[in-house]
């Protein structure tokens, strides 16, 4: 069953106004519960509308947003309940917290909710565990953490809404590599845990490969593709052609593939580029 | 959308208006409202208003949004037009209780009235037509004549400068900051007024801590290019007094003479 499903999706800036802009036209999918979806699309293609759409932040200017079957807008004063079911994580997440503690930022979210004494301090606790955050932390000030773990308290926090898809806009932009390694590991492990569905924008091909089950490929406010990560990044040549990129062990898969060696192009990582180059070269002694 | 403001109240273009000197712009308002207070009968304010149509048409913005910058001062024209007519004096009109009309009071009405309304259009003509940038520079090479009093006039023009610059980056940053905690359930839209200024706090801070972070970063950028305000600063873009605003200037003389002369002229009702 669709955990969450666009139909015929138009989304108008300042509708009536003289800065009318189109931003999304026509965008339906349907995703599954328990999936990895990546979205991935130039700057200015319609990935933020997107996902502020799919929360409830912003009301499509025509179509449906369907969360398990039904229409979030169906009754607009109930919309919160929808943000917690969806939870968004926003670029630079970091700027958001406010709290005196750790621990008070990330029970925001569920205090809202309702939640309350054990129910609440588990849920901080799982999340902050998820988060990759450790027990004493959490008694500190937000602002004095340091760049990387702020971030992780500001993804603990709508983690702790224990929502039912998990957004995640650009959550490795600024981070070093260790840094991003260990931020998606963690949200690797969290998906598997959980078997939340999780949708994740970013701009590294590599992330999104190595993470992601389908991807969403949006282009100047139009959904081009919807498909599994491999068979997305096998038209690299269409990619391009919209201004992305595909993952660099594929584009010299890609290369190899034009200088007439016969190579499987659908390499997504360099562990697999490896063992591809190796079969290859160990064909030719034989 | 907050991101769909525009800065301040500019609405660019090309008009006679447009391309006048900041400077000459202020002046003139200035003298504008202490020649609007010196009207003193019908045949000046009827002198009055038809230069200000005058201004307004040739600053080419549509009258509309004159009207509406008129709605924010609805109010105060209303009350006080009120007021003047029951504290007048004079020839007795109407009488009821403790209200008396008088026809002192209605004229003190009318005048006010008019006033205030010339008074905001013509204010919007300055704000409408200038750029905030040219407005800061114009002020600070107005109020140049104050650094004798040890009065620091480029350094009030830079921060006037900046927090003109900011405000669109800061209304950006309040917008995504009401997004992440809506999305945390934040409910800023329903309940009582104190539950709602107490919804505020989650995004106030937020907002402060960026403010102040990026106070710092311009400050380190500015050093990093070493800046060093006041003395010996040229700039991009100078200011200059051309013909137009000479003819700007010589036709508002004209206006104001020919208000002084109908007040010597005509009897004063006001």
């Amino acid at each position: 069953m669709s955990v969450i499903k666009a139909e015929n999706i138009r989304f108008v800036y300042g509708a009536g106004t003289a800065f009318e802009k189109t931003a999304l036209e026509n965008v339906s999918f349907e995703i599954d519960q328990g999936e990895f979806v990546g979205i991935i699309g130039h700057t200015g293609s319609g990935k933020s509308t997107l996902v502020q759409l799919l929360n409830g932040l912003l009301k499509p200017t025509d179509g449906r947003i369907c969360l398990n079957d039904k229409d979030i807008w169906e009754k607009p004063k109930k919309i919160r309940n929808v943000r917690f079911k969806v939870g968004m994580v926003f670029q630079y997440p970091e700027y958001q917290l406010f709290e005196e503690t750790v621990y008070k930022d990330i029970a925001f979210g569920p205090k809202n909710m309702g939640l309350e004494d054990e129910e609440l301090d588990k849920k901080v606790r799982e999340a902050a565990r998820f988060a990759g955050l450790r027990e004493d932390q959490l008694e500190s000030s937000p602002f004095e953490l340091s760049g990387g773990e702020k971030r992780r308290a500001a993804i603990a926090g709508v983690i702790a809404m224990d929502p039912d898809v998990l957004i995640l806009d650009e959550p490795t932009a600024g981070l070093d590599p260790l840094g991003r390694e260990a931020l998606l590991s963690q949200i690797n492990d969290y998906h598997k845990v959980r078997k939340n569905t999780v949708m994740l924008v970013s701009h590294s091909m590599e992330d999104i490969a190595k993470l992601t089950d389908r991807l969403l490929v949006m282009s100047k406010g139009r959904l081009i593709m919807l498909d599994t990560t491999e068979k997305v990044f096998a038209r690299g040549e269409e990619l391009e052609k919209i201004g992305l990129k595909v993952p660099q062990i594929t584009k010299i898969m890609m290369l190899l593939r034009e200088r007439g060696i016969s190579v499987d192009t659908s390499a997504l990582t360099v562990e697999k580029g490896f063992s591809e180059i190796v079969n290859l070269l160990s064909g030719i002694n034989r | 959308m907050v991101r769909d403001m525009t800065l301040g109240q500019y609405l660019p273009g090309n008009s006679f208006v447009h391309r006048l000197d900041a400077r000459s712009k202020i002046l003139l308002l200035i003298a504008y409202i202490v020649f609007l207070f010196l009207c003193r009968n019908f045949v000046s304010l009827l002198i009055m208003t038809l230069f200000s149509f005058l201004i307004i048409f040739l600053t080419r913005i549509s009258f509309l949004k004159y009207l509406k910058s008129l709605r924010l001062v609805l109010v105060v024209i209303i009350i006080t037009g009120i007021m003047n007519i029951f504290y007048g004096s004079g020839e007795v009109l109407w009488q009821w209780w403790i209200f008396t009309v008088t026809k002192g009071g209605l004229i003190n009405a009318a005048f006010v009235v008019v006033r205030i309304s010339l008074l905001m259009m013509i204010s919007s003509v300055l704000t409408y037509t200038t750029s905030p940038t040219d407005l800061t520079d114009a002020l600070e090479c107005l109020m140049k004549p104050l650094t004798i009093f040890h009065i620091k006039v480029h350094e009030i023009a830079m921060m006037m400068t900046i927090a003109l610059r900011f405000i669109p980056v800061l209304l950006d940053e309040t917008d995504k900051i009401m997004n992440a905690q809506k999305s945390r359930g934040a409910d800023m839209e329903n309940g009582s007024p104190i539950r709602r200024v107490k919804a505020l706090i989650p995004v106030l801070i937020p907002l402060f801590v960026s403010a102040f972070r990026r106070a710092g970063d311009l400050a380190t950028a500015m050093e990093c290019r070493c800046y060093n305000g006041g003395k010996n600063r040229t700039r991009m873009k100078v200011l200059h007094f051309s013909l137009r605003d000479l003819a700007a200037s010589l036709s508002s003389l004209l206006i104001f003479s020919a208000i002084i002369i109908s007040n010597i002229m005509f009897s004063n009702v006001i």
